[in-house]
């Protein structure tokens, strides 16, 4: 489905992706870990173009995308949601969402009809019942919680119908009731659109209860990969990254 | 959402409007009514179509005075020296603008904020200098004199003042029909998207560079319109219509008369005017008079005229419904759904 070889990316002289190479497979729901500046957020940006990879190959059921623009990657299968919500502040929650739906079915830059147009309404209605914004149709989204400008994030790539589906911390700034709602929601929809599914997440008992395969970064390498369970007993990890009170807790 | 408007509905209120436009003049028979018209068209189109960019798209042009110049001497060249039509000039000069705003746009559109507006206003400054130094061409700065041929066409004579009118409160309803649909098309609100959230909009499958460029050509084209309608009414073509400050005079237009609101660069037009024809006939000084009415909208009312109207009035609005609500069934502690900032 997506495979990763080999990708590095190196700003100045800081290798914040150092021969990189994963394989998520169709269907899966992973996680992406590792310390603050371990490098999780560029590998994001260099899987969906926002960062062009010095070299190593993004290969989407086989076909190379690496170097490819954003709004190719997108219209490939490949949509993101971001740590720090990135929406459309002035417009409505059913707006911001329509918008994406045309923008998805390549109709934005229609002058001819007038927005919305009717057979829009379909996806946009069915995204916003998958996220639970329904009740908020008509926010102004910048007068959202941040609960549900994240939700709206989520909600707007969800919109692209992707086949693969990058969130970036989706629970950041959460408190923690907010934050397993927030995961229910996350899962739910990965049960229903049956997509692949990657996340970056802090929250180790998150990660540890919904995620199939978990990746640990460190310093741009990948340290470790595997089911929870072997990512639990892998010493380096332990050592390196979840430390001695986890191994502890969890003995 | 229950306001948006259908196309129908708003081709019926722009004939409305046009009815009442052509009426007027039996109503108030004097040719300073007629004339400030015309010039409300010329400037009303360049203020509604330097707000495609500003307002609408987040494309802070400084140098839109350029459509309105080359609308000018473009409109003013072809009339002079081929005899073509007049509606030909109009679709040929418009031709010359898309093809110019292509160029420009292609180099500038993708530019972060503070670059884009003087690397517009740069090229807006060498029409200008091509206009002064052209001398055999474009008059240089004496300008286009000579007048420019009005042939009728269509049963239009423009050299009658009252047709001249007519054509122009025509031409600006028609613009103004046109740019509204724009902005309320699918097009328009990805302009919104992007001007909200320009880095967002990539990651949706837009293409930023692509979706400015037509908005920057298509500003560029109306610009254009404006241009020629001041060509037709001063009978020539001006170095002033390309120097900056016409750029300068749009951005105040649509600060007068505000940002958001769709007839506000409109409003604000005319306010730009009445200001000019009063405060020229009391005093030469006219740059203090303007600054400070500037000041004013910008420092006491913090938006244009017709944006502090229609927040004013929907606040009211929503103030009322909220204590309708209260007084009707829901808690006390119920909270508008949507309240504004």
């Amino acid at each position: 489905m997506l495979r990763i070889e080999d990708l590095s990316k190196s700003f100045g002289g800081v290798a914040a992706t150092n021969n990189v190479s994963v394989h998520f497979p169709k269907g899966s729901l992973s996680a992406v870990i590792g310390p603050n500046g371990a490098g999780k957020t560029t590998f994001f940006n260099l899987i969906t173009g926002a960062f062009r990879p010095d070299k190593g190959r993004i290969l989407l059921d086989g076909q190379d995308i690496a170097g490819f623009s954003p709004p190719e990657i997108v219209r490939r299968g490949i949509g993101r949601a971001f740590q720090i919500a990135r929406i459309f502040p002035t417009l409505t929650v059913h707006d911001a969402i329509l918008g994406a739906v045309q923008a998805h079915t390549g109709q934005h830059t229609v002058m001819s009809r007038r927005f919305p147009l009717a057979e829009t309404e379909d996806r946009a209605t069915h995204v916003m019942d998958l996220v639970g914004l329904t009740p908020k149709a008509h926010t102004l989204s910048r007068n959202l919680s941040h609960g549900d400008q994240k939700l709206l994030d989520i909600a707007l790539a969800l919109v692209l119908e992707p086949r693969v589906l990058l969130l970036d911390e989706p629970t950041a700034g959460m408190g923690p009731e907010e934050r397993w709602t927030m995961i229910d929601t996350v899962h739910r929809m990965w049960e229903q659109e049956r997509m692949t599914l990657i996340f970056i997440e802090h929250d180790m008992s998150i990660v540890f209860k919904i995620a199939q395969r978990i990746t640990v970064l460190s310093y741009g390498r990948v340290l470790a990969e595997g089911t929870p369970e072997e990512i639990r007993r892998h010493p380096e990890v332990i050592k390196a990254y979840l430390g001695d009170e986890f191994e502890a807790a969890h003995a | 959402m229950g306001n948006r408007s259908s196309l129908a509905r708003d081709c019926l209120i722009a004939l409305v409007a046009f009815l009442v436009l052509a009426a007027l003049p039996y109503i108030f028979p004097s040719r300073g009514f007629t004339d400030f018209v015309v010039r409300l068209a010329a400037f009303g189109i360049f203020a509604t179509s330097l707000n495609l960019l500003v307002g609408y798209s987040g494309m802070e042009s400084f140098g839109h005075g350029l459509y309105f110049g080359l609308g000018c001497y473009s409109f003013a060249l072809i009339m002079q020296n081929f005899a073509v039509p007049i509606p030909v000039a109009f679709l040929l000069t418009i031709a010359l603008s898309v093809a110019v705003a292509l160029v420009v746009g292609a180099i500038c559109v993708n530019l972060s904020e503070i670059y884009f507006a003087f690397l517009t206003l740069a090229f807006q400054m060498l029409l200008h200098s091509l206009i002064i130094a052209w001398t055999p061409i474009t008059g240089g700065d004496q300008g286009l004199t000579g007048g420019i041929p009005r042939p009728p066409f269509l049963g239009v004579r423009l050299d009658d003042y009252y047709h001249l009118y007519l054509f122009s409160a025509g031409l600006l309803i028609l613009c103004l029909l046109a740019m509204y649909h724009i902005v309320q098309s699918p097009f328009g609100y990805t302009l919104r998207m992007i001007r909200d959230n320009a880095s967002r909009a990539p990651f949706l499958g837009i293409s930023v560079f692509r979706v400015r460029l037509m908005a920057y050509i298509i500003a560029g084209a109306f610009g254009a319109i404006g241009g020629m309608i001041m060509s037709l009414f001063v009978s020539g073509a001006f170095p002033d219509f390309a120097y900056w400050t016409v750029s300068g005079e749009g951005i105040f237009m649509i600060m007068l008369g505000g940002i958001t609101a769709f007839l506000g660069p409109v409003v604000g037009a005319a306010i730009f005017l009445l200001l000019n024809d009063m405060v020229t006939k009391l005093t030469t000084h006219y740059g203090i008079v303007l600054g400070a009415v500037i000041l004013l909208f910008a420092l006491g009312l913090r938006k244009g005229l017709l944006d502090f109207i229609v927040d004013h009035w929907r606040d009211r609005q929503q103030s009322a419904l909220a204590a309708e609500g209260r007084t009707a069934s829901s808690p006390p502690s119920a909270k508008p759904v949507s309240a504004g900032e």
